[in-house]
C-alpha cells in the first residue's frame, strides 16, 4: 500500500469512497507519523483515541453509503479553536489546562462533515507572532531546512503549516489576523486561505483582534482549501459579525478558466530591498496568469505603507481588551497575590509571554486618556483609506497578485530580539485584514536555498470563488511539487 | 513620542501586568520603538475621514427575549482555579 | 425665594447643594442584554450564567432586541431624543465580578439623548429636571465580601443583565428634589413597563453626584455616592454628604473628587478604596458588535402604543374629574393606584372616591403594609360604598365602619358594602316617622334644654347629637337637623 500520508484531501476522499483504504487506516497512518514528529513540535496535544473513534464512525458512515463531505479525513486543529472536552490554551500559560465545555462553530462544522481530529496544533501565544516562537510550548521547527539551519515555520499558525508540510495531517485549521495563515503557508510550501471577514464564525475561537480575526485552512492544494472552506464557512447567529450568506460549493468554482479575468498588480508592493528572487517570482506569476488568458492591469494602493503602523495600533488595542478576561478568576492558571489587584498582576505577569505583554501594553497605551485620538482614532481613519484603496483598485481589476512575504523562512531566533523586524513579515498580508478581504497564498517556487516561496492573490469581499479559481490556475502553472526531506521522523 | 519608565509603570498597572523595576528600562525602549514606528501615521492628513471600525457592512442582528441558556453552574465553575460551593472565590476585595 | 429654603447653613453663611443622578434601571426582560441566560431574581449562584456571561474564551455577545425596544420606549417616555444610530463601547477595568474585564456600555453615542422630567415640589410648584442621556449597558455580577475572612465570593447571575443608565443634569438642589426625581422617574418606568422599579431587589438604584457651593458660585467638586438603593437612603446620603462637604470646606479643606459608599447602618458615606489610576476606562467601540441602527418606523411603532404617562394622567384627573392637583398627584404616583381610582370612580362622584381612596384605602394599605394589588377592598366596593353614601343609604360615619369591616374581612369574605350594611344594621334611617319619634323623645326628656334652645338657637346641635346617638348614627343627619329645628320652633 502506498504511504497514506502522501495523499492530499481530495485524493484521500476519493480513495475512501473507492474503499481503497479505510478511514481508520488513513487516520492510523497519520497518528503514527505524528507520534514520530516531536522534533517539529507541531502538535501541542495529540488525541489519537478520539481520532480513531471518529474514524471508526466514518467507516460506518461510508459503509452505509452516508459519507459526508469530509468523511474520515484526519486534520489538525490550531490551539486557538475551543474544542469540547479537549484542552485549549491558545499556547499561553495563562490558560493553564483550560478545557472548554463547548466546541467552536468552525470545528463543529468540520466534525459535522465527517472530519477526524488528530489533535491540537502549536501557534504563537494568542496568535501574536510571525514565527511561532512565542508559544508556551516552545517554537515549531519548519520541516524545510536551509542546509543544517533550523528555520521558523512562520506564524502565528506555525503548527498548522508545519503539520501540513510534514504530512502530519491532511489539512489544518488556522486563523489569520495580520497574515497568520498566508505567511506560514508561504514559508512551508503549502496553500493558506484567509476568507473574507465574516465568512467563518469567530464563535469559540480565542480572540486576538476581533475586527481582523478570521479562520481559514492550510492545505496541500487549492482544491483542498476549497473543500475545507466549504465546510468551515457558515452563517452563525452567535457571531453577529458573521455574514448571512449562502456558502457555495467552492470546489465547483475551480474551472481552470480565467480568460478575460483582470489581474491587478499593485505598484506599491514593489518595496525597497525586496529580494530579487521574490521580484522574479512575482513577475513569473504575472506571466503565468497572462498565459492563461488573464488581462494584467497596473493598479495603485497608495496607502499601503501605512497599513502596518495602523494594524499595530488597532490589533493591540483590541487585544488589550480581549485579553482582559484572563484574570485568574474563572479559569486558567492563577498566581497567588497579596490582594486582588496583586493576584491579577502576578497572574498576568506569569501567564503572558513577552510579546503578548508588549502588545497588551501598546494597546492599553493607544486607548488611554490623552492618546486615544492621536493613535487609535487616527489608525481607524487610515484603515478606511486603505479599504478605499482596494475599492478603487477593484474598479479596474477582479483580483490582485502580490508576493506573500518579503522573504523566505528565516532562522529560528533571528528576529526574536527585534519586534519591529518581526512585524515587517506581515507587510504584504496585513492590508487584506484591514480591509476584511479574502487572500490566498499559493506555493510558487523555491529560492536559491531551496526554500519555498509563495504568491498571494487578493480577492474582493466574498469573492472566494474567483479567488480560488485564479489560485487553481496559478497552482497548476507553478506545478509546485517539492517536499521537505524527512529529517525529523524518530 | 517616547515611552518613559513612569509611563510603562502606569500602562502596566492599567493592564494589571506585574512589572518589576528591573524590567522597566527594556520595556520602555521596546515600547518606544513600536510607538515611534506607528507614529508614521501622523504624516497622513486624515481630516474628515470617518474612522472604520469594522469591515462588515451589514446591520446588527439581534435575538429575541427568550431564555435559551444557563442552568449549568457546574460547567461554568469547572475550570475555576478556586471555588466555594457554587461561587468563584478570589482574594478578599476591600471596597 | 423658593430656592432659599433649600440652602443649608454653615459657619461662613449659606450653601447650595447641587445634585445630579445616574439611575440604573434594570430592563424588564426575561433574558440578558447579550446572552440567553435568565434574569430572574433570587436564583441559585451561577445558575443563570451562560458561557458568554462568564466570558469564556471565544464567546461573543448577541444583542437582545427587546432591550433595545425598551430603551427606545423609555426614551420616548422621557420625551427625549432617540438616536437611530448608536454605538456599543467597551469600558475597560478589572473587577472580579466583571468577567470580560470590560463592561459593554455606550459612551460617545448613546441610544437616547436629551429629555426632561417634571417633578412636583412641596410648595405645589413644578420643576423641570433635564435628562442628559440614556444608554444601554451590562450589569456586573455580585461579589460577596462577608462570607469568608480572606476571600470574596463571586456570583455571575447578574452579569450581563440589561440596564438603562439614565443620567440627569445637575439640576436638583435638595434631597427632597432628588427623591421626587427618583419617584417620578420610577413612576414613568413602571407606567411604561420597561423596568419594575423594585429598589429592594436592585432593579433600580442610583449613583448620586453631590457638590456644594456658595449661591451664585461656580460648581464645586463633586463626590459620587454609588449604588444607593432606596429613596430614603438617597435622602440620608445627600444630607450627610452635603454637610460633610460644607464642614470640610469651612474647616479649610478641599473636597476631593471621589467615589463614596453610603452605609445605611450609620447613615454615613465613606470613600471607596481606589487606586489613583483606576479611572482610565479606555472606552472604544466594541469590535464584536456592529453599530446599533434602526429605522424611524421602528421608533414610530413603539411610540404608537405608549401608555398615558403620569403627567398626562394627572392633567386629565384634574380636568375630567375635578380633582385638586394634590389629590391627582397622589393618585397618579403609581399606575396601579390611578387605575384603582378610575375603576372605583366609574359612575360615582369622583372627588368623593378620591377622598376615600386616599383617606381610607391608602391609609389602610399603608398600615397593613399591603400593595394595592392585594387590597382587601376592591375598587368596585369602594365605588359602591361611595354610591351608598351619595344615595343616603349609609351615613358617612357609618361608611367608615363599613369600610373597616370590609378591610378586615379581606378579599376572601368579599362581602359587598350593601351586604355589610344590611347585616350590621347600619342602614341610614331616612324614614321621617322613625326620626320624628326619636326627636320627640329627646325633646320630651329635656324640657330645660328646650327652654335654653329657644334663647340660644345653637343648642339645636346638642339635640341633633342626641338623636344621632339614640339612632346609633343611622339617622340621616340632614333629616334630623330639619326636624329638630322644626320641633324647637327655630325655623
Amino acid at each position: 500500500m502506498t504511504d497514506l500520508t502522501q495523499l492530499n484531501l481530495a485524493d484521500a476522499r476519493d480513495g475512501l469512497a473507492k474503499k481503497q483504504f479505510s478511514a481508520v487506516e488513513l487516520t492510523q497512518a497519520h497518528i503514527d507519523r505524528v507520534s514520530a514528529s516531536s522534533a517539529l513540535n507541531a502538535y501541542v496535544l495529540e488525541t489519537p483515541e478520539k481520532a480513531l473513534a471518529m474514524a471508526a464512525e466514518s467507516d460506518a458512515k461510508i459503509a452505509a453509503g452516508e459519507a459526508r463531505p469530509l468523511e474520515g479525513l484526519p486534520i489538525g486543529v490550531k490551539d486557538l479553536f475551543c474544542t469540547k472536552g479537549v484542552r485549549t490554551t491558545a499556547c499561553s500559560n495563562i490558560l493553564g489546562d483550560f478545557t472548554p465545555p463547548y466546541e467552536s462553530t468552525v470545528t463543529q462544522n468540520l466534525w459535522n462533515d465527517g472530519a477526524v481530529m488528530l489533535g491540537k496544533l502549536n501557534n504563537d501565544e494568542f496568535a501574536m507572532g510571525s514565527s511561532n516562537e512565542t508559544s508556551r510550548f516552545g517554537p515549531v521547527v519548519n520541516p524545510w531546512k536551509a542546509g543544517d539551519t533550523a528555520l521558523v515555520p512562520g506564524g502565528s499558525s506555525g503548527g498548522s503549516s508545519a503539520a501540513v508540510a510534514a504530512r502530519l495531517g491532511i489539512a489544518a485549521t488556522a486563523t489569520d489576523t495580520g497574515g497568520s495563515i498566508r505567511q506560514p503557508a508561504a514559508f512551508t510550501g503549502t496553500v493558506g486561505l484567509k476568507p473574507t471577514y465574516g465568512r467563518c464564525s469567530r464563535w469559540g475561537i480565542v480572540a486576538f483582534a476581533s475586527s481582523f480575526d478570521q479562520a481559514g485552512p492550510i492545505t496541500h492544494t487549492v482544491r483542498d482549501a476549497a473543500m475545507m472552506l466549504s465546510s468551515m464557512a457558515s452563517f452563525d447567529k452567535r457571531d453577529t459579525t458573521s455574514v448571512e450568506r449562502d456558502v457555495p460549493n467552492y470546489e465547483a468554482a475551480l474551472t481552470g478558466d480565467i480568460k478575460g479575468l483582470r489581474v491587478g498588480i499593485p505598484q506599491e508592493y514593489r518595496v525597497d530591498n525586496m529580494p530579487a528572487e521574490i521580484e522574479k517570482l512575482w513577475q513569473q506569476g504575472i506571466e503565468w496568469l497572462k498565459a492563461a488568458g488573464a488581462e494584467i492591469v497596473d493598479v495603485s494602493l497608495p496607502h499601503t505603507k501605512y497599513a502596518l503602523p495602523a494594524y499595530y495600533i488597532i490589533a493591540p488595542a483590541e487585544a488589550s481588551s480581549n485579553l482582559a478576561r484572563y484574570d485568574g478568576v474563572r479559569y486558567g492558571a492563577r498566581q497567588q497575590g497579596t490582594d486582588i489587584d496583586d493576584m491579577y498582576a502576578q497572574t498576568r505577569a506569569a501567564g503572558f509571554g513577552d510579546e503578548v505583554k508588549r502588545r497588551v501594553m501598546i494597546g492599553t497605551y493607544a486607548l488611554s486618556a490623552g492618546y486615544y485620538d492621536a493613535y487609535y482614532v487616527k489608525a481607524l481613519q487610515v484603515r478606511r483609506l486603505i479599504a478605499e484603496d482596494f475599492t478603487k483598485a477593484y474598479e479596474k481589476c477582479d483580483v490582485l497578485l502580490t508576493p506573500t512575504t518579503p522573504s523566505a523562512a528565516f532562522e529560528i531566533g533571528k528576529n526574536v530580539e527585534d519586534p519591529l523586524e518581526m512585524y515587517l513579515n506581515d507587510v504584504f498580508t496585513v492590508t487584506v485584514n484591514l480591509a476584511g478581504l479574502p487572500g490566498i497564498s499559493v506555493p510558487a517556487g523555491l529560492d536559491g536555498d531551496g526554500l519555498p516561496l509563495g504568491l498571494q492573490l487578493i480577492g474582493q469581499a466574498f469573492g472566494e470563488e474567483t479567488l480560488l479559481r485564479t489560485a487553481g490556475v496559478l497552482e497548476q502553472a507553478a506545478g509546485f511539487d517539492a517536499q521537505p526531506q524527512d529529517w525529523w521522523s524518530a | 513620542m517616547s515611552v518613559d519608565e513612569n509611563m510603562v509603570r502606569r500602562i502596566a498597572n492599567l493592564a494589571r501586568i506585574g512589572v518589576t523595576d528591573g524590567e522597566l528600562p527594556a520595556l520602555a525602549k521596546e515600547l518606544s520603538a513600536i510607538i515611534g514606528f506607528v507614529e508614521q501615521l501622523s504624516e497622513l492628513d486624515t481630516d474628515g475621514v470617518k474612522p472604520l471600525t469594522s469591515a462588515v457592512e451589514d446591520r446588527i442582528r439581534g435575538r429575541e427575549d427568550i431564555v435559551t441558556d444557563g442552568g449549568y453552574a457546574e460547567d461554568v465553575l469547572a475550570n475555576a482555579p478556586e471555588k466555594d460551593d457554587e461561587y468563584f472565590a478570589v482574594p478578599k476585595v476591600v471596597e | 425665594m423658593a430656592e432659599n429654603k433649600n440652602l443649608i447653613s454653615g459657619a461662613t453663611g449659606d450653601w447650595e447643594i447641587v445634585l445630579g443622578l445616574e439611575v440604573h434601571a434594570q430592563v424588564a426582560s426575561k433574558a440578558k442584554l447579550f446572552s440567553g441566560a435568565a434574569t430572574e431574581f433570587g436564583a441559585e449562584p451561577n445558575s443563570q450564567v451562560s458561557l458568554v456571561d462568564a466570558a469564556m474564551p471565544g464567546m461573543l455577545p448577541v444583542i437582545n432586541w427587546f432591550c433595545v425596544e425598551q430603551a427606545v420606549r423609555t426614551g420616548l417616555g422621557l420625551k427625549a431624543q432617540i438616536n437611530n444610530y448608536s454605538v456599543f463601547d467597551r469600558k475597560n477595568y478589572f473587577y472580579p465580578d466583571l468577567p470580560q474585564g470590560y463592561q459593554i456600555s455606550q459612551f460617545q453615542q448613546p441610544i437616547v439623548g436629551e429629555g426632561a422630567i417634571e417633578i412636583d415640589l412641596a410648595d405645589g410648584a413644578v420643576k423641570e429636571i433635564g435628562i442628559e442621556r440614556l444608554h444601554l449597558e451590562q450589569d456586573a455580577g455580585k461579589s460577596l465580601h462577608d462570607q469568608h475572612p480572606n476571600m470574596s465570593f463571586v456570583d455571575l447571575n447578574r452579569s450581563g443583565v440589561a440596564l438603562m443608565e439614565i443620567v440627569s443634569n445637575p439640576d436638583m438642589r435638595s434631597a427632597a428634589e432628588a427623591q421626587a426625581y427618583v419617584k417620578k422617574l420610577r413612576a414613568i418606568l413602571r407606567y411604561l413597563g420597561t423596568c419594575d422599579g423594585n429598589m429592594e431587589q436592585g432593579s433600580l438604584r442610583a449613583d448620586v453626584n453631590v457638590s456644594v457651593r456658595k449661591p451664585g458660585d461656580e460648581l464645586g467638586t463633586r463626590c459620587e455616592i454609588k449604588n444607593v438603593n432606596s429613596i430614603r437612603f438617597i435622602g440620608q446620603a445627600i444630607e450627610y454628604e452635603a454637610r460633610r462637604q460644607v464642614d470640610l470646606i469651612e474647616d479649610g479643606g478641599t473636597v476631593e473628587q471621589q467615589t463614596r459608599l453610603f452605609d445605611p447602618k450609620t447613615g454615613e458615606t465613606r470613600a471607596m478604596r481606589s487606586k489613583e489610576e483606576a479611572h482610565d476606562y479606555r472606552y472604544f467601540p466594541d469590535p464584536d458588535l456592529l453599530p446599533l441602527e434602526f429605522s424611524q418606523e421602528f421608533v414610530d411603532e413603539i411610540a404608537k402604543d405608549l401608555p398615558e404617562l403620569p403627567d398626562e394622567k394627572k392633567a386629565r384627573f384634574i380636568n375630567d374629574y375635578g380633582l385638586t392637583p394634590y389629590d391627582a398627584g397622589v393618585l397618579v404616583g403609581e399606575a396601579e393606584n390611578a387605575a384603582f381610582f378610575e375603576s372605583a370612580a366609574e359612575g360615582q362622584d369622583a372627588k368623593a372616591v378620591a377622598n376615600m381612596v386616599i383617606g381610607s384605602v391608602f391609609a389602610g394599605l399603608n398600615k397593613a403594609d399591603l400593595d394595592i394589588a392585594d387590597s382587601p377592598v376592591s375598587a368596585a366596593q369602594v365605588g359602591q360604598l361611595v354610591g351608598l353614601i351619595a344615595d343616603d343609604t349609609v351615613s358617612g360615619r357609618s361608611a367608615k365602619e363599613v369600610f373597616e369591616l370590609m378591610f378586615e374581612d379581606g378579599p376572601d369574605q368579599g362581602k359587598n358594602p350593601a351586604v355589610i350594611i344590611e347585616e350590621k344594621g347600619l342602614k341610614q334611617v331616612t324614614d321621617t316617622g322613625a326620626i320624628e319619634a326619636a326627636v320627640d323623645e329627646v325633646i320630651d326628656a329635656n324640657p330645660d334644654k328646650v327652654a335654653q334652645a329657644k334663647e340660644r338657637p345653637k343648642m339645636a346641635g346638642w339635640f341633633v347629637g342626641q338623636v344621632m346617638q339614640a339612632t346609633g348614627g343611622k339617622a340621616n343627619p340632614q333629616a334630623v337637623n330639619k326636624l329638630v329645628m322644626l320641633k324647637l320652633g327655630l325655623e
